[in-house]
């Protein structure tokens, strides 16, 4: 492989870990709050709003059953609205926030979920405000299987952010095509499918690594 | 903020309630959970009058779905009443705000049967969380748990996660978290009923340790009569939502009123009949000897009736079974034995003037020895045996 198509993989490489990065770390900034409140905020719930509760499920379905694709492009004026532009590796973080928020917001709501019961009437006995459950109580016991959805979902942004070549998004994704596909470079597929692979990888290794470490109940006297 | 509303006392409530200083009372407490969908309405619990004195233990005996756990959760507004009202040290729990009850929860520790410790915490991080809810501060917090892990026995535990602990020691954690804020009273759900035997001693004792040095005020509700046994000076039988006894545990373990109360008692102070003779026990009008249930309570647990019953009466007993125990500290003693037929009403009445208690269960058929042999004779070795 020239030097200029080695300088090429490593400009995507860096771009679709940039968007993955920012796309995550939105998605998990409101994604984090929409799991916690979905949750928790069902009849008879800590932050009981079951009709709130019931909106935001309903849009939260709807985003995650539009296919990325589609939700790309049906988004552009509100991607353009945020990022100025429609197309780039900035313009493209919007689509990929859009789509990270509510996965993240399911597989948050599930961990939250898990924690028992009993934990949560512990604290309520205790005295502990809502807010005081949700902060000492729930997220705490809730972080291993946080941690592991927020990996799932990592590998998913992965996955999506090759989706973006196609509106001008760059990245891993968009050299393959263009690349590897359009100009017919085998070598420059084989490049970006072998990165791909390294950087799913890496990123469920670490995340299971983490899981593991914070999950304090499997620990044996 | 605004102060939780302190109920004034009528000065003969107490009184009326037979407890002057009543730390914890229910007064007509009702709780129905409506009906939904596909389900009717239950009745968890319909008059409730109990109250908790001062430094006491009390303990709520009943069977599962009896209303109990329903019924202790009331006292720290985990759940609020239909009707009737729920007064802690003179704070009306069941009136109160969410916000208000939130500092009032404070002065009420609680233990539950499934521990609920914070698995992400170590035990001092378990012990410090309501210490941290009431905003107490970081060097406070530190001292208070360390000398509440060393008044549970767990200095060398601290640094452990729960998942590291026994059940035990779980709980003791859960004992030292629920009196990390100083509470006036204690609530235990159930405490000790996900624990063996031995480990259940050893959580009781503390807890009566607890009761007796700290002068901490216990609720507890149990379905096991050996735990009130072990720990409560007072109790009451909850039975489908209503309390069908209550009182000291003494007397309501020598003289159970109630039908519910003698089946919980039934399997804990011995007073069944072993089940060959419970087999064959029938009305006393079928005639054969008498089977006689004499009961000694305190001073008399230890005479030598049986002697005086053949001496001074000429009345021949014969034993079927017997215990003797110790109930709140007190003797308690039951004896099963069987008399000649016609003797009851002379054995009821000797017993009765020496201030045991007597009670004809029923009788034997007088064909058979009252207890079977050991052991069947040994058919002869030779020649066959007939069936008639």
């Amino acid at each position: 492989m020239s030097p200029e198509l080695l300088r090429l993989l490593l400009a995507a490489t860096g771009d679709t870990l940039r968007m993955v990065a920012v796309a995550a770390s939105l998605g998990t900034l409101f994604g984090l709050p929409l799991g916690v409140f979905l949750a928790t905020s069902g009849r008879g719930e800590l932050f009981a709003a079951p009709l709130a509760n019931r909106l935001l499920g309903a849009l939260v379905n709807a985003t995650r059953s539009t296919p990325f694709i589609i939700l790309v492009v049906a988004i552009i004026p509100f991607t353009r609205l945020i990022a100025g532009t429609s197309i780039g590796t900035g313009a493209a973080t919007v689509p990929l926030t859009v789509a990270a928020t509510p996965f993240i917001a399911r597989l948050v709501e599930g961990a939250i979920r898990e924690v028992d019961g009993g934990l949560v009437e512990a604290a309520r006995a205790f005295g502990a405000s809502p807010l005081q459950i949700v902060l000492k109580v729930l997220i705490p016991e809730a972080l291993p299987g946080i941690v592991l959805g927020l990996t799932l979902a990592v590998v998913s942004l992965i996955g999506f952010s090759a989706m973006v070549g196609a509106v001008g998004g760059g990245g891993l994704g968009d050299l393959g095509i263009r690349y590897g596909y359009q100009r017919f470079m085998p070598e420059m597929m084989a490049a970006v499918v072998a990165v791909l692979i390294v950087l799913v990888q890496a990123v469920q290794t670490i995340g299971d690594r983490l899981a593991r470490r914070l999950n304090k109940r499997l620990r044996q006297a | 903020m605004t102060a939780p509303v302190r109920v004034p006392v009528p000065a003969d409530l107490g009184d009326r309630l037979g407890a002057p200083d009543a730390l914890v009372r229910l007064e007509g407490v009702a709780k129905t959970y409506p009906a939904r969908r596909g389900a009717t309405a239950v009745t968890a619990l319909d008059g409730i009058d109990l109250s908790v004195r001062r430094g006491s233990v009390v303990g709520v005996i009943g069977r599962s779905g009896a209303g109990k756990s329903t019924l202790i959760r009331l006292v720290n507004g985990l759940e609020r009443p239909t009707s009737g009202r729920v007064i802690v040290d003179g704070a009306e729990i069941s009136a109160l705000s969410e916000r208000a009850l939130r500092r009032e929860r404070r002065g009420i520790g609680m233990i539950f049967q499934h521990f609920n410790l914070l698995s992400a915490r170590t035990a001092a991080g378990n012990v410090a969380l309501p210490l941290e809810l009431a905003g107490y501060d970081k060097a406070a917090i530190r001292s208070r748990v360390d000398e509440l892990l060393d008044l549970v026995g767990l200095a060398d535990r601290r640094d452990r996660y729960p998942a590291e602990l026994s059940g035990g020691q779980k709980q003791r954690v859960g004992i030292a978290r629920a009196l990390a804020t100083n509470p006036k009273v204690l609530l235990s759900d159930e405490a000790t009923s996900a624990l063996d035997p031995e480990t259940t001693h050893q959580i009781l004792d503390l807890l009566g340790r607890i009761n007796r040095d700290l002068g901490l005020t216990i609720l507890l509700i149990t379905h096991e009569m050996s735990v009130i046994r072990a720990i409560a000076h007072e109790v009451a039988v909850l039975d489908q939502g209503r309390i069908a006894e209550s009182g000291d545990v003494f007397e309501v373990f020598t003289r159970p009123q109630a039908a519910v109360t003698r089946t919980f008692l039934d399997r804990e102070t011995g007073r069944t009949l072993p089940p060959v003779l419970a087999a064959r026990l029938q009305p006393a009008e079928a005639g054969g000897a008498l089977v006689l249930r004499i009961t000694f309570r305190g001073p008399h647990a230890t005479d030598p009736v049986l002697a005086q019953l053949a001496r001074e009466a000429g009345i021949t007993a014969c034993i079927l079974s017997g215990t003797v125990d110790e109930i709140a500290g007190r003797p308690f003693g039951t004896l099963v034995v069987s008399i000649p037929p016609g003797d009851a009403a002379r054995a009821t009445a000797f017993l009765h003037a020496r201030g045991l208690g007597a009670e004809v269960l029923g009788s034997l058929p007088a064909d058979r020895p009252a207890l079977p042999a050991d052991r069947p004779a040994a058919p002869p070795q030779t020649g066959a045996t007939h069936v008639a």
